[in-house]
């Protein structure tokens, strides 16, 4: 099998590339960027002129909802909704229904992932065994079996040694930690930023230090033990301004934020939009200003859509009753363009933010059309305005804040492993 | 057609009503004004019959039968009956009877306050128009009006009474 | 996006009365005014006007309270209206399809209109956003968010003692944080123009941005008193030291609690008001909730009043909008 994208603008920011070209897949494969060579004959031709070529999106975090939830969504489901978002790439947290925390699970997942075929996915394993936060779980042995790193989702680690231990454990092997700072007293029965917003609404509310307090003492862990990290997704200016300065002094440590977060603030909850029950919360305009200015810097290295599907019931209560998180994956890249139109980041480095830069967080050899590399590729009309809504999203959850925006910018065509997955006219 | 004079009628009203009052033999009558034209004619008889007791002041506003069609004023001035109207002889004014609708409420607004003895009905101005079973015991004068002619009381001072054509002729006060 | 206030309809008019929040001068001062006319009902022989005859009124209550379901009860009654009082186990509707399946039924029980009264800020909101058109909503106290009725009726009586709001300075004194009175009545303060409203309490019990309210924070309780017109109480609840946010309600009592000397910091013909139920001893001495400066039972009956005026009103609203002109 041998395809030819043909005329699409190349943005490859990991290997500098913004040009005009042909890319030339053969099998799986990348073999050419530029002019084909004379021997190439395509069996099968895209017209990419008038849209961007560029990697396969990488999501460092998206819920699947399978096992456990599948009411809310299903591997199938969801991963054919990453390829209409050009996503190729995506981790799913360990909270699933059993615990990722045996490798039986962690290859139940990938095994309908691969079924499925819409997108690779890989499993983040549990740090601690059913995320209760006690003992450390296998870590060696989830990872043999494709945990791309280990994290305990929204439960917290609240006895500290057993978080040292778990650090301690996976820097000796090499294993990389993805771990959301918040402190678990600090927001406990809280729903919304405690601010301007939850003083009005009456809305327990989650105070900004319940983020930074926790990225202190992970940060204090990661300079002791020396474990690889990833915090995110973050939602406050200051966490952002802490994690630069350990960046700066050497840590190992990265960030990322989710792609809302960038957009919407805790004044859009208004008159309790649900759709708006997000966690981390949406937090003050200082803050999605913070975080905008740490993506500019590359304190924050990845957007990511921190994807959550919900049944239409669970945003059906009064406020602090609903679940939080938003749909994301069919969101992701036209919320990421508008930084471009915004001015807070070029078009190249919102790919690199999208594809390179969170594969190299997770270490793995994606994010970039070198040929050779998997062909891994998302193809998109920068130009073509949308809305989200029922009429445009393929994932089972419909909850997203931004149903009805105006979005410029929409996935044409994705390919996984050199197999087209998603095409948006056909 | 010109309109008559209100002095003219008042006089004739407030005879006739003397008159009724003798005749069924009532002496210390409560008299109550439906606002606003009703109190206005009620102030004059109330002088003229030299009635001791305070005049009440009827607002029909929460007994209307149209509050399902166009809701309720906010200025509204509640109703201010002086002393109970348990087994007293009422006089009710009201300035035009046209539907019999405003009477209606009146009506029940009054037994709401309690259980009356009688209830006279006088108006300056009877004129064609009823929707409902309801005459003035006495009236200062009969008007024969087109149902497209309104007949309104302006007032206070001097009160006048004014003749407007092609008005909706059902409208309650 | 900016969503249109819910409250209103398309002329500006109430719809729901969900909050205090948002709304004109005017439209709070029509509500005190229609309340001024309804106070006379209660005195005839007959307590009945029959303004809302034939409407159906259900009173949801998926948190107890008697004392505010009684004058919900008794309002609607005095204004002819049917009334339905209905008690849910909050445990029962925790998911929303089964509070959503609730209102369809009672929709089709042909009711006119829904009181509220929910453990969640935003339950009101929530159920006027998801109603059938005709039907209108009444907060009757929602979460830590807002209590519109109680507020109102709060200013009715502020009204009636000191006439005008421009030149009074009001004191609330207690768990602002979570006491969806106080935010009502500061919104309702606020809007109608007082010159001051003061907040006192710890720090632990007000809301962190509270300033951004438009009120003055004090934590001692006779600096905070000094000079005020109105002083306003609040209920303790007693789970409030389990979260650590006071000691105890002797501590509480001794730094907040109302008794004749603190009052005595206050304006000499101050009123005090109290939302009820009182703790005595907790938040108020007895003394001070039965002297001649409370008017903690007048509060009560003016609910009735203010009420009537908030039904009326909005099904006044919904009938035809505009009230005929004199």
């Amino acid at each position: 099998m041998k395809l030819c994208i043909h005329g699409g603008r190349i943005v490859d920011p990991a290997n500098g590339v913004d040009k005009i070209a042909h890319l030339c897949i053969e099998n799986e494969r990348i073999v050419s960027v530029g002019e084909p060579a004379p021997d190439f004959s395509a069996n099968r031709k895209i017209d990419a002129s008038g849209l961007i070529v560029c990697p396969g999106l990488v999501d460092l975090q998206a819920r699947l909802r399978e096992p456990g939830q599948e009411h809310k969504g299903t591997i199938a489901s969801e991963t054919s909704a990453a390829a209409a978002g050009g996503i190729t790439t995506l981790c799913c947290p360990p909270d699933t229904d059993p615990v990722t925390d045996t490798p039986a699970v962690a290859n139940l997942i990938q095994e309908l992932a691969r079924s499925a075929g819409s997108a690779q996915v890989l499993p983040i394993g549990a740090l601690t065994p059913g995320l209760s936060g006690k003992q450390i779980s296998e870590m060696a042995v989830l990872s043999q079996a494709g945990c791309i790193a280990f994290s305990n989702a929204d439960q917290p680690v609240v006895n500290t040694r057993v978080l040292r231990r778990a650090m301690e454990y996976a820097a000796s092997h090499d294993l990389t930690l993805m771990l959301r700072p918040q402190d678990a007293w600090l927001s406990a029965d809280g729903c919304v930023h405690e601010g301007a917003v939850s003083t009005r609404l009456g809305l327990p509310g989650i105070p900004e230090f319940a983020e930074t307090l926790e990225v202190t003492r992970l940060l204090t862990l990661i300079e002791q033990t020396g474990a690889r990290t990833h915090l995110g997704p973050l939602s406050t200016a200051r966490a952002v301004q802490m994690i630069g300065r350990a960046r700066f002094d050497g840590l190992p440590v990265s960030a990322s934020i989710t792609a809302h977060h960038l957009h919407l603030n805790e004044i859009d909850i208004c008159d309790f939009n649900s759709q708006c029950h997000l966690r981390p919360p949406l937090r003050s305009q200082r803050d999605q200003e913070g975080l905008r200015r740490g993506l500019a810097r590359g304190v924050i290295g990845a957007i990511c859509s921190d994807h959550q599907p919900h049944d239409a019931d669970a945003k059906l209560a009064p406020f602090a009753e609903t679940e939080p998180g938003a749909t994301g994956l069919e969101t992701l890249l036209a919320l990421s363009l508008r930084l471009t139109e915004q001015g807070v980041l070029t078009l190249p480095e919102v790919i690199a933010a999208l594809s390179w830069q969170p594969a190299k967080i997770l270490g793995i050899p994606a994010g970039t059309l070198s040929p050779g590399a998997t062909a891994n590729i998302c193809i998109f009309d920068p130009q073509r305005y949308w809305r989200p809504g029922p009429a445009t999203l393929t994932s089972h959850g419909q909850n997203s804040p931004v149903t009805g925006w105006e979005l410029k910018g929409r996935v044409t065509h994705t390919l996984l492993a050199g197999r087209l997955v998603y095409a948006l006219d056909e | 057609m010109s309109t008559p004079n209100v002095s003219e009628l008042l006089v004739t009203l407030s005879n006739r009503l003397d008159q009724h009052l003798q005749a069924r033999r009532i002496s210390q009558p409560l008299m109550i004004g439906i606002h606003t034209g009703g109190v206005w004619i009620a102030k004059q008889l109330h002088r003229r019959l030299g009635l001791g007791e305070p005049l009440g002041v009827l607002n029909i506003s929460f007994y209307r039968d149209d509050f399902t069609r166009i809701g309720v004023h906010p200025q509204v001035k509640p109703s201010r009956l002086p002393v109970t109207v348990e087994d007293r002889h009422i006089i009710l004014v009201d300035d035009v009877l046209q539907t019999g609708r405003t009477v209606r409420a009146a009506l029940n607004e009054i037994f709401d306050y309690g259980r009356p003895a009688s209830v006279t009905l006088a108006v300056l101005v009877d004129r064609p128009g009823r929707e409902l079973p309801i005459e003035p015991t006495v009236s200062g004068t009969r008007l024969q009006l087109e149902a497209r002619q309104q007949i309104k009381l302006e007032g206070p001072e001097p009160l006048r009474l004014t003749l407007l054509e092609s008005e909706p002729p059902e409208k309650q006060k | 996006m900016k969503q249109q206030n819910i409250q209103l309809d398309e002329n500006g008019k109430l719809r729901h009365f969900l909050t205090t929040e948002g709304l004109k001068r005017q439209l709070l001062v029509d509500i005190l005014d229609h309340a001024e006319n309804f106070t006379t009902v209660g005195h005839r022989s007959i307590k009945k006007i029959p303004l809302l005859r034939g409407s159906t009124i259900a009173n949801l209550f998926f948190e107890p309270s008697t004392r505010t379901r009684t004058t919900f009860e008794l309002a609607a009654k005095r204004l002819s209206a049917d009334v339905l009082n209905i008690n849910i186990n909050t445990s029962a509707t925790t998911k929303g399809e089964s509070l959503l399946d609730m209102l369809r039924n009672l929709e089709a029980m042909h009711c006119d209109m829904f009181v509220v009264r929910h453990a969640r800020s935003g339950a009101a909101h929530f159920i006027a956003r998801h109603v059938a058109p005709h039907i209108r909503v009444i907060n009757a106290g929602d979460g830590s968010h807002a209590h519109p009725t109680q507020a109102m009726l709060d200013m009715f009586t502020i009204r009636r003692h000191k006439g005008e709001f421009a030149d009074l300075r009001v004191a609330i004194v207690g768990d602002i944080l979570h006491s969806r009175v106080a935010r009502s009545q500061i919104h309702a303060l606020t809007t109608l123009g007082v010159h001051e409203v003061r907040v006192i309490g710890p720090e632990t019990l007000l809301p962190r941005e509270v300033k951004n309210l438009g009120v003055h924070v004090h934590h001692d309780l006779r600096a905070g008193l000094t000079g005020v017109d109105v002083v306003i109480m609040l209920r303790l609840q007693r789970e409030r030291m389990a979260g650590a946010l006071i000691p105890s309600e002797h501590e509480y009592f001794e730094l907040y609690g109302l008794t004749a000397e603190k009052l005595a910091f206050a304006r000499p013909d101050a009123i005090v008001m109290h939302p009820g139920p009182i703790n005595r001893g907790v938040e108020i001495d007895s003394e001070v909730a039965d002297g001649p400066r409370s008017v903690i039972l007048e509060q009560v009956s003016n609910g009735i009043a203010v009420r009537m005026a908030v039904m009326s009103i909005i099904m006044g609203n919904r009938f035809g909008g505009e009230g005929e002109r004199e």
